[in-house]
């Protein structure tokens, strides 16, 4: 028991700390991306003492440089709320990740470690209770600045989170059509057949669209572009968090980025076979290397919609949710149902 | 067992700390935020008892969707801070003190046969243990058949008045 218990707390510790540091390269990636599309070089100058590093260090500067910035808490502002705000929307996208499978197991120090933090016969409903309880964070932060650009960010977010939540929710549905299971290291043991590669999207060719809808739906639940509405920076100044600095706007971005990354994991796990890959049966360890390059794959992807597609009008995005994305993962639904009956 | 016990006692007095909470703030959204506690606790109170797929579908409708909807709501009204003033009917008041007494005795009255018993522990069937997807699903889709679809029928009769009622002529 207490061995059990000790394997949780480092497995969380070392998840925590991955973490961290992947939203800080997360954001290097970001701007280099940008860069890349928009013909620039992007920061190329950070590195350690003469070494340039291409620009590696940027993370860190900028983190440090954040530190010091002065912590403004408007006059105005709800004092309670407003400080509540950052950490309400940072806890729920850190304690996601703990359910989603990263590897199948390795050996260290003569001792099976499973590469998952836990596990739950109800982890994508668990997810799914985070991402819609993640919205809290911003929506406080609009109210308590007291400020008319963030209130309308907190607005546009949750009537944003609350149209595009059911389309994510029907289309995973779809997917549980097929796997049986809301349990995701379950999900990803099923897909380990012919050679690591019976990935969902492979075996089930219907759930291509099932994916489409997936990602535009998660793309608008991490109010990313062409999504982007609750922080619009061209009419809302910078939309929920404008009124924010220092540590308390980091803590804004890391949960956004965090976000990104659990629903490219939550994507990878119940789509493209999560850890599974070529080899992997016998080499454990390139688990956990293809889980990464297949969710900064689809990280790249989200990136490079960011800088291609414009910003969605409103009510482009209400009309886009309601009369498109829902009907649309709803059909989805009865189709693979009927699918789902014929095959057997 | 006795973990059990500690976070039980511990989320049950948060539950009803935010439940009073509700009641004697004054300003809207703080008593939503409470509501939002109360809910957070109870899905919490049914993990205790390993009913996590409940308790994952009560964050997820409640905490995660309608109450959204609720601070939506208030947000987009944005009452003043002094409040409006609440019509005090006085004779009202009076009059729900017994009304409210004879829902507290009623419910008591309902549950008290429960009060003994205690869910059947089914080990080594995991699976099929009382509040998990499977009992669920396989309940609602076989014995509570009529029961679910006549909801789900009540429910959108609800959606479409309410869009018939909020429609304005002319639109």
């Amino acid at each position: 028991m207490t061995n059990l218990l000790l394997e949780w707390v480092i497995k969380t510790i070392v998840i925590l700390l991955i973490l961290v540091t992947a939203v800080a390269y997360v954001t290097l990636m970001e701007r280099k991306v940008m860069a890349w599309i928009q013909m620039r070089v992007g920061p190329n100058r950070v590195g350690l003492g003469k070494f340039r590093l291409w620009g590696l260090m940027q993370p860190l500067a900028d983190g440090l440089k954040m530190i010091f910035k002065e912590d403004i808490i408007p006059l105005q502002a709800n004092q309670w709320l407003y400080v509540l705000a950052p950490a309400l929307s940072l806890i729920p996208a850190l304690m996601t990740f703990i359910v989603i499978p990263y590897g199948s197991q390795i050996t260290l120090f003569n001792h099976t470690i499973e590469l998952h933090v836990t596990r739950m016969n109800v982890g994508l409903l668990y997810v799914l209770a985070l991402t819609s309880v993640g919205v809290y964070g911003i929506v406080l932060a609009g109210w308590s600045s007291n400020n008319k650009y963030s209130l309308m960010g907190g607005l546009r977010s949750s009537a944003q989170m609350i149209s595009y939540e059911l389309a994510l929710g029907l289309s995973i549905v779809s997917v549980l059509l097929y796997t049986g299971t809301l349990d995701l290291v379950e999900i990803v043991d099923a897909q380990g057949g012919f050679h690591g590669l019976a990935w969902n999207i492979f075996h089930y060719p219907l759930l291509i669209l099932v994916f489409i809808i997936f990602y535009i739906a998660s793309l608008a639940e991490t109010n990313r572009t062409p999504f982007d509405l609750p922080e619009a920076d061209s009419e809302l100044v910078a939309g929920y968090h404008t009124e924010y600095s220092s540590m308390k706007f980091v803590m804004f971005q890391m949960a956004e980025y965090l976000n990104l990354i659990t629903a490219s994991s939550i994507a990878t796990t119940l789509f493209f076979g999560g850890w599974n890959g070529p080899f992997v049966g016998r080499l454990p360890y390139l688990g956990p290397v293809y889980f990464t390059v297949k969710v900064l794959a689809l990280i790249f992807m989200a990136m490079w919609i960011r800088y291609t597609v414009p910003r969605f009008r409103y009510d482009q995005l209400m009309r886009f949710g309601w009369k498109f994305l829902l009907p649309a993962s709803i059909v989805n639904i009865i189709i693979s149902s009927t699918a789902i009956l014929f095959m057997r | 067992m006795w973990q059990e016990k500690v976070l039980f006692i511990v989320f049950a007095v948060i539950a009803i700390a935010s439940a009073l909470n509700i009641l004697l703030q004054r300003s809207p959204l703080y008593s939503a935020l409470s509501l939002i506690g109360t809910l957070l606790s109870l899905s919490a109170l049914y993990l205790t008892v390993h009913a996590q797929f409940i308790a994952a579908v009560q964050i997820v409708v409640y905490a995660g969707a309608i109450m959204v909807l609720f601070i939506f709501v208030i947000m987009l009204l944005n009452v003043p801070k002094d409040q409006p003033q609440i019509e005090k009917q006085k004779g009202l008041r009076y009059l729900a003190i017994p009304f409210a007494g004879l829902m507290i005795a009623e419910m008591f009255y309902v549950l008290r046969p429960i009060r003994l018993t205690t869910l059947p522990i089914q080990p080594g069937n995991a699976e099929q243990a009382v509040g998990t997807t499977w009992s669920i699903g396989t309940a609602l889709f076989t014995d509570y058949l009529l029961p679910f679809e006549v909801t789900s029928v009540l429910i959108l009769m609800a959606l479409v008045g309410a869009m018939v009622l909020a429609r304005r002529e002319g639109d």
